[in-house]
Parts: C-alpha cells; structure tokens; sequence
C-alpha cells in the first residue's frame, strides 16, 4: 500500500516541476492557435459582408465593396487625416478614463471600507449606472458646449460607475485570512492597504478597468456625433452621413474596432496575463 | 524561548441567541521552549484559545502573559500558521511571503532575502524559492507557511490545525519536518490538533479540553525519547490514555484515530 503511493507522490512533483519549463512554450503556440482562429472568423465575416455587397441588395453607394472600403482606407491613412482623427479621439477617451480611474478606484476603495462611505455612494451608483452616458449628451452640450470637455466628461460618467463598482466587490472580497497573517507579521494600515487589500482585490480591479474603458470607448464615439466639432472618429462617421460616402463611414468603424481590440487584448489581456494569471487568481478556460 | 501564562481565560461568543461560552476559566503555563499540543473534540473551543492568544479575539475574562507581559493584540513576539492553504499571498512568491514579516520590521532587501532563503532551507524548499504558491502542492504551501511564521523569529509559534487537510502519507513527513525544525529553533510551539497520534509524536505536553463549554480537562506530559517512533509499544500506550481522557473506548490496539 505504502509503495505506490510513493510513487505517486514523486511522479506529482515530478510533474510539477517539469510543468513550469514547458508552460511558456505551449502558451505560445496556444497564443498563435487563437490568433489564427481569431483570423478565420474574421475572414468569414467579411466575406459574407462581401458576398451581400455584390448581391445588388443594397446600391453600391450605400454598401460599397470592400476593395473600396480598403482604398479610402488607405487613403485616409496616408494623408494623415484618419491618424488625427484617432489621435484625437484616443486624446478624449484616454483622459475620461484616467479621470475615472482616479476617482472610481479610490472611491471603490472606501465603499468597502467604511461602512457612511459605503451607504452613500451605493444608491448613487445603483441609480447613476444605469443611464446610458449617451442620454446625456444633449444635457452636457447645453451646460459644457461642444467640443473635448463634454466629450470627456461622457467619457468619465461611463466609465467612472463600473470601476467604482469593481473595486467595491474586490476589497470586499479580500480573503480575511490574508489580513489576518498580515496583521500577526505586524503589519500596519498603510501596509495592509498596499501589500495585501490592492494585490488580493486585483482581479476585481482589473476586470473594472477593463468594463469602464470598453464603456468608455462605446461613450466617446457616441459623444462625439453630436457634441465634437471637426474632429474625432465618431465625428468622421456622423460627417460622412451626409454626403453618403459610406466607404468613410466603413473606414472609420474598422479604426474604431481595431483600436477597441488592440486595448482589450493586448493593453488589459497582457496586464492581466503578467499579474492575477500568473498568480493562479483567475483560471484560463480549457480547450 | 519564552514561558506563557494562560490565566482563568473566558471567551464569549455573540451569537443570534444570546451569548454563548465557547472556553471557560482555562488556566495553564507552559515552559520556555515547550512543545504544547492542545486536543480536543470538535467544538471543544481549541482553535477559539489559540486565536485568544494569537490575540485575534480579546478574553472576556482573564489574561494572557508572555514572558511576563500581558498581551493586548497581535504582536511580532508570536507567529501563526493556519490550517487553510489560502493563507498564502498568491501574489508573491515562496521568497516574497517568507519575507512579508521582515518586510514589516523594515529589514533591508538583501538581508531578508538572506533570511528567507534560510527559512526555506530550513523547510527544504529551497528550490522553490521563486516559485508562485499556486504552483506548489499543499504541503509545499504549508511549509511556506510555517517558513514565514518563523523568518521574523518570534519566540512563540501559534500552530491550528496545520497539517489536518493534508493526505496521511504527507502528513506523516510534514511532522517528522516539524519536529526537526523545532529541534533547531527552540521555539515555545502551542500546537492544535484533533489528531491524538500527531500530538503524542510532537509535544511535550497535551492538554485535553472537553467541550460546551470549553476547560481543561487533563494535561499529559509525554517524556517519550526524541526522535520518536510511532509502531513502539511505549507510544501506541501513550495514544491510548490520551484517548481514554478524550472519553474514547479503547479496544486492543489503539492506533484509530
């Protein structure tokens, strides 16, 4: 009886060990199988747009081909003007979402902390976070006039709730013993709060900062339709209905998803692989 | 390395029905450097003592010495593991929580490196210095555990139930482990177990509780040879008049547990 379960035992660790050297190499090769199904999943979408595009359903004004799609596309890449109006939107976006995180994060904090915290922004928050950040725009062109402050102020109201709400759940659920073994090393409140409570509630805070700036994105290209002037990718859009040319609309949504995916899969993906996953506090899905 | 007085301590407990006795008037010293396993059913408020002297909870009577203070709190003169594997900060590594409480005491980097390390060896994990806990096995994370109770060299170790969610076969080396590290350290253990064969091949002395409400029903001193051996005639006695004391009927052989 004895014998065998030794053996187990060694095998286990074993394994265990061996497990580690190779887990980097079949991350990789995992990482190239989903970029190629990413890209075949891509490629069908777009051929199926093609094939209604080429039905006559539509007229080739209002659905253009792709081959069109792609030439002002590039076009618009190489004079600079897409650039400027990603810059400007990226400008917009990134400052509402830093201004959120400022405030939603600590916010978030003392919500779990402190009990008259807590029972003050929590109605706030159940009552605010509803309403689509778009439904105010209208209302913060009257009060802020057009242009980047009303874009980042929409900006910041998306994006400020999920990440106040995010970090509320992860300090709250900070496992009590961590506290515990910390407080029986000695330590502090300061050290509590940065060595055990920010680490122990980061899966619940990088899952907010991921919400509030898809959020985000989703708000400041609707803000700026209405409420910017000349520039920004969601002005592009707007612009362009008016002169039909839906090759510039189709253009400019291909930028807009193209950046939505580059930060939610390399920006928050990568921080995310390099902190909670690395730490085995949030699990891959198998298969 | 220090004694410890537990003096007529009473802990209530605030409970939907009113206030429950969960211990009641335990008194006890145990001696520097002591091996104190404290058994006892399930409910008997073992654990609930060694949070009182952990200083996680405050006695609703009585007081606890060590080394002639009374304590009013946690303190760096005490270092506790705990039976959950969670306890570990998954955010670090078997480096990084070994050195959390020299961290604390604002030891330099290369020194509690040093330290750790040691620690480590001490628990023969030395190859798994940087190795992130979710990584290693659950007795692996409980010598980590014991690694960093002991790399801010408090004088007292608080042990509940730490080997109790491990298999028999690594239960059985984490005690010969624990009872090696002892022998070098010299540290006053107070150990919790429902276990009585791990309690006869620890400590020094056993106290037994009886429950509802939580007392000191016997304390056994155990003046068996060090290493100790678990198959000889004079230790399975042992077992079996600590079991007696535990009100269980002892057959023949008394190796259940």
């Amino acid at each position: 009886m004895t014998i065998p379960t030794m053996t187990d035992a060694t095998i286990n660790t074993a394994t265990k060990s061996a497990s580690k050297s190779s887990a980097s190499m079949s991350d990789q090769s995992k990482g190239r199988r989903s970029l190629w199904r990413a890209a075949i999943v891509l490629i069908i979408a777009a051929c199926c747009y093609e094939a209604v595009a080429r039905s006559g359903a539509f007229a080739p004004a209002l659905m253009p081909k792709l081959s069109v799609v792609a030439q002002t596309f590039i076009a618009m890449l190489l004079d600079g003007t897409m650039i400027e109006h990603a810059v400007y939107t990226l400008y917009r976006v990134l400052f509402g979402f830093f201004l959120a995180v400022l405030v939603g994060l600590p916010i978030g904090i003392l919500m779990a902390r402190f009990r008259p915290v807590e029972s003050f922004f929590l109605p706030l928050v159940s009552a605010l976070m509803p309403i689509p950040s778009f439904a105010l725009v209208p209302l913060f062109m009257l009060w802020f006039g057009i242009g980047n402050l009303t874009t980042i102020l929409i900006v910041f109201y998306a994006a400020t709730f999920p990440m106040m709400f995010n970090t509320w759940s992860g300090v709250r659920s900070v496992n009590p013993l961590w506290l515990r073994a910390a407080g029986a090393m000695g330590a502090d409140e300061n050290a509590l709060f940065w060595k055990v409570i920010i680490p122990g509630a980061s899966p619940f805070i990088i899952t907010g900062l991921r919400q509030a700036f898809l959020r985000a994105w989703i708000a400041v290209v609707g803000a700026e339709m209405i409420a910017a002037s000349d520039w920004g990718l969601g002005w592009v859009i707007f612009d362009a209905k008016e002169f039909l040319n839906t090759d510039v609309m189709l253009a400019a949504l291909v930028v807009i998803g193209g950046i939505g995916f580059v930060f939610e899969k390399l920006v928050f993906g990568s921080l995310e692989k390099r902190t909670v996953q690395r730490w085995g506090m949030s699990r891959v899905a198998k298969g | 390395m220090v004694p410890i007085a537990i003096d007529n301590v009473t802990l209530e407990y605030d409970t939907p029905a009113g206030k429950v006795t969960g211990v009641k008037d335990v008194s006890f010293d145990i001696g520097a450097s002591e091996f104190v396993c404290i058994v006892g059913p399930s409910g008997c408020g073992k654990s609930t003592l060694l949070n009182v002297i952990a200083g996680f909870l405050a006695p609703a009577a009585g007081e606890i010495r060590i080394a002639g203070k009374t304590i009013t709190g946690h303190g760096m003169d005490r270092g506790v593991v705990f039976q959950d594997f969670a306890q570990l900060f998954p955010w670090r590594t078997a480096l990084g929580n070994v050195s959390f409480g020299l961290e604390m005491k604002g030891v330099a980097k290369d020194e509690r490196d040093r330290i750790a390390r040691e620690q480590l060896r001490l628990v023969k994990l030395e190859k798994f210095v940087d190795s992130f806990p979710h990584h290693l096995s659950g007795g692996m994370q409980q010598r980590v555990a014991i690694a960093r109770a002991l790399a801010y060299n408090p004088s007292v170790l608080l042990m509940d139930e730490p080997f109790a969610a491990l298999d028999a076969m690594t239960r059985d080396d984490m005690q010969t482990l624990l009872a090696d590290v002892w022998r070098e350290t010299r540290k006053t253990v107070i150990y919790v177990t429902h276990n009585v064969a791990e309690a006869v091949y620890l400590a020094d002395r056993v106290i037994v509780m009886s429950a509802h409400p939580g007392t000191v029903q016997a304390d056994i001193r155990i003046d068996l040879p060090r290493p100790r051996d678990p198959l000889s005639v004079e230790f399975l006695e042992c077992q079996k008049q600590l079991m007696r004391h535990l009100g269980h009927k002892v057959s023949g052989n008394g190796a259940a547990h």
